[in-house]
């Protein structure tokens, strides 16, 4: 046993988040009902900080806490996307909670213990810490979804997700377990260690990989394990939505990475038909099945299920080019995906959630720039250049091509096609419905900063994509 | 001394006894029973495989997911007890509002 001060340093943004964390449920009490608000700038100033610690520590690479904690420009990479994505959920949240009256403080330590979980995901080299990550981030989420907990709604979406998180929790560690009693380790390096000397026809592999296949593929709502997908994206209050769909998507999709592209990379020639058979099925029935939707935030759920198995291309392709798009896509769905989420935070009025479709009814002339964002958001999901979604999927389709996928690619271009409609229906609800009312949508300043920066970002990395290409480049996973 | 096998088939049926209570069992509390199963299938065979390969780190695991099922535990029963204050339901296929 080792254990020396550069362990503490590597570790650094976790451990602020998660004294952070406690201190906003210790601070709670002691503060008067209507300065709830302070723990929120509380709870941007542990993210403010573990951003800048990450920072310093960006091109690192060290293991670390003997060889549990692995600190990498990978890992670095989707943490920086995390932080970006709790500070946007963070600012959407203020106003949101004070109209729903459920201004809690402990709404911010949850949502940063959650982000604690996640950052503990993505560093993990060990299944055990990848395992403790993955539940710290999901019990928090089964609290999330159901903080507006007046409303049978939200409930009964956290009942359905705590039913079958666990359920896939379950599954994921009998995949654990079996790794452990076939290799002797739980270490990812040292299962591709003595993955190197084993017998990869051998059943009880077999079995391990399409456990943790089920497993991960629950946490990024793969089909056919995205029954939870809708209903609590539906039930949920809004910004936690968002999180939801962007963080744990984007975590999951780095474990999910790091474990098979690290300890099962030897075998990858055997999962990889697995995860071909769910990336087809998982673009058809997101696409598809969004066509019906009448309420946006399904209509979400369901874009957000397509654009898993887009992403899961790049993970079963598995070479420098797969791993590098799939990076390159999920900051890209991240700012796209909260970006229209906050959109859906401002329909809100009177007692009405307003996430049915129909309520963006002439939005252009409620609030023209509310609708030009969506506007954007929504081109952007759909893949239609000059915006950063079509950069995403060129290299997804480009990382298929190049390993003589064509089929899968093209495939993946009609049914990107297909999803134009979902989008582009919004849109034309937007600007060429009459509203029903004659009302002003206002909205607050910090929800316009998260719309503005997204938009924003959204279009830069569409027009102008060099910069942060080289960068996503650089921090690619190494493949051993 | 029992051989490995018989604590791997222990575990399969707990794993699999578990699984079908969560698919097939429309009571909440013993969905969430079911789910346990699930998690202590995991810890027997880590347990076991711990005394088998004479590794310390299963043993460990084990404890750690103890500890995770009951944090699990907690969060869950709190979650049917705000459902149940709702309305009189601990059934899940009367939790039906949300449906495609």
């Amino acid at each position: 046993m080792t254990f020396s001060v550069t362990d503490i340093g590597a570790v650094l943004p976790e451990i602020l988040i998660a004294v952070y964390a406690c201190a906003i449920l210790l601070i709670e009490p002691f503060l008067p009902k209507d300065r709830r608000e302070i723990l929120a700038y509380f709870g941007l100033a542990a993210l403010g900080l573990a951003f800048i610690a990450t920072w310093q520590l960006l091109w690192a690479d060290l293991t670390v806490l003997n060889g549990m904690f692995v600190l990498d420009p990978f890992g670095n990479f989707f943490k920086l996307l995390l932080y970006v994505a709790a500070i946007m959920t963070i600012l959407l949240s203020m106003g949101y909670l004070r109209r729903e009256r459920i201004d809690l403080g402990e709404y911010y330590a949850f949502i940063l213990l959650a982000i604690c979980g996640m950052m503990i995901m993505v560093s993990g080299s060990d299944l055990v810490t990848v395992f403790l990550g993955l539940e710290l981030m999901s019990i928090t989420f089964y609290i999330l979804v159901g903080f507006k907990r007046f409303e049978e709604k939200s409930l009964e979406a956290s009942a359905k997700y705590f039913i079958l998180g666990s359920f896939s929790s379950g599954i994921l560690l009998f995949g654990i377990s079996l790794l452990y009693g076939l290799s002797g380790t739980t270490n990812l390096e040292a299962v591709a260690l003595h993955l190197r000397g084993a017998d990869p026809g051998n059943p009880a592999w077999v079995l391990a990989v399409i456990l943790l296949v089920a497993g991960f593929g629950f946490k990024i709502a793969a089909v056919p394990f995205h029954m939870w997908a809708p209903d609590v994206y539906e039930g949920a209050p809004t910004p936690v939505t968002a999180f939801l769909s962007v963080g744990s998507k984007a975590a999951s999709f780095a474990v999910f990475l790091r474990v098979f592209m690290e300890a099962l990379g030897g075998i990858h020639a055997d999962w990889r038909f697995l995860l071909i058979l769910l990336s087809v099925i998982t673009i058809v029935m997101g696409s598809v099945v969004a066509l019906v939707q009448t309420n946006i935030k399904r209509m979400l759920a369901y874009s957000g299920i397509a654009h898993s198995g887009y992403a899961l291309i790049g993970l079963l392709v598995g070479d420098r080019l797969g791993i590098f798009s799939l990076m390159l896509y999920m900051p890209i769905y991240a700012v796209m995906t909260l970006g229209a989420f906050g959109v859906v935070t401002l329909l809100r009025r009177g007692g009405v959630e307003g996430d049915a479709i129909d309520d963006f009814a002439g939005l252009a002339k409620k609030n023209r720039l509310a609708a030009l964002a969506m506007l954007i958001f929504m081109f952007s999901l759909a893949g239609i250049p000059p915006t950063a979604g079509f950069i995403a999927k060129f290299y997804i389709f480009m990382a298929a091509v190049n390993v003589h996928l064509t089929w899968l690619a093209v495939l993946g271009v009609i049914f990107t096609a297909v999803s134009a409609y979902f989008y582009l229906k919004v849109v034309m609800v937007m600007y060429m419905k009459e509203p029903d009312e004659e009302v002003h949508l206002a909205a607050p300043p910090a929800v316009v900063m998260v719309l503005a920066v997204a938009a924003v970002a959204v279009l830069l990395l569409g027009i102008y994509p060099g910069p942060f290409l080289d960068y996503a480049q650089n921090a690619a996973l190494k493949i051993r | 001394m029992i051989p490995l096998s018989s604590y791997l088939a222990v575990s399969s049926v707990l794993f699999v006894t578990g699984l079908i209570g969560v698919l097939i069992r429309r009571n909440f509390i013993i969905i969430l029973m079911s789910v346990e199963i699930m998690l202590n299938a995991a810890n027997l065979n880590l347990v076991a495989f711990s005394s088998y390969l004479d590794s310390m780190a299963g043993q460990i695991v084990a404890l750690f997911i103890i500890a995770i099922a009951a944090g699990e535990a907690a969060v869950g029963l709190a979650i049917i007890i705000v459902v149940f204050r709702g309305r009189i339901a601990t059934n899940v296929d009367q939790i039906n509002l949300l449906r495609w």
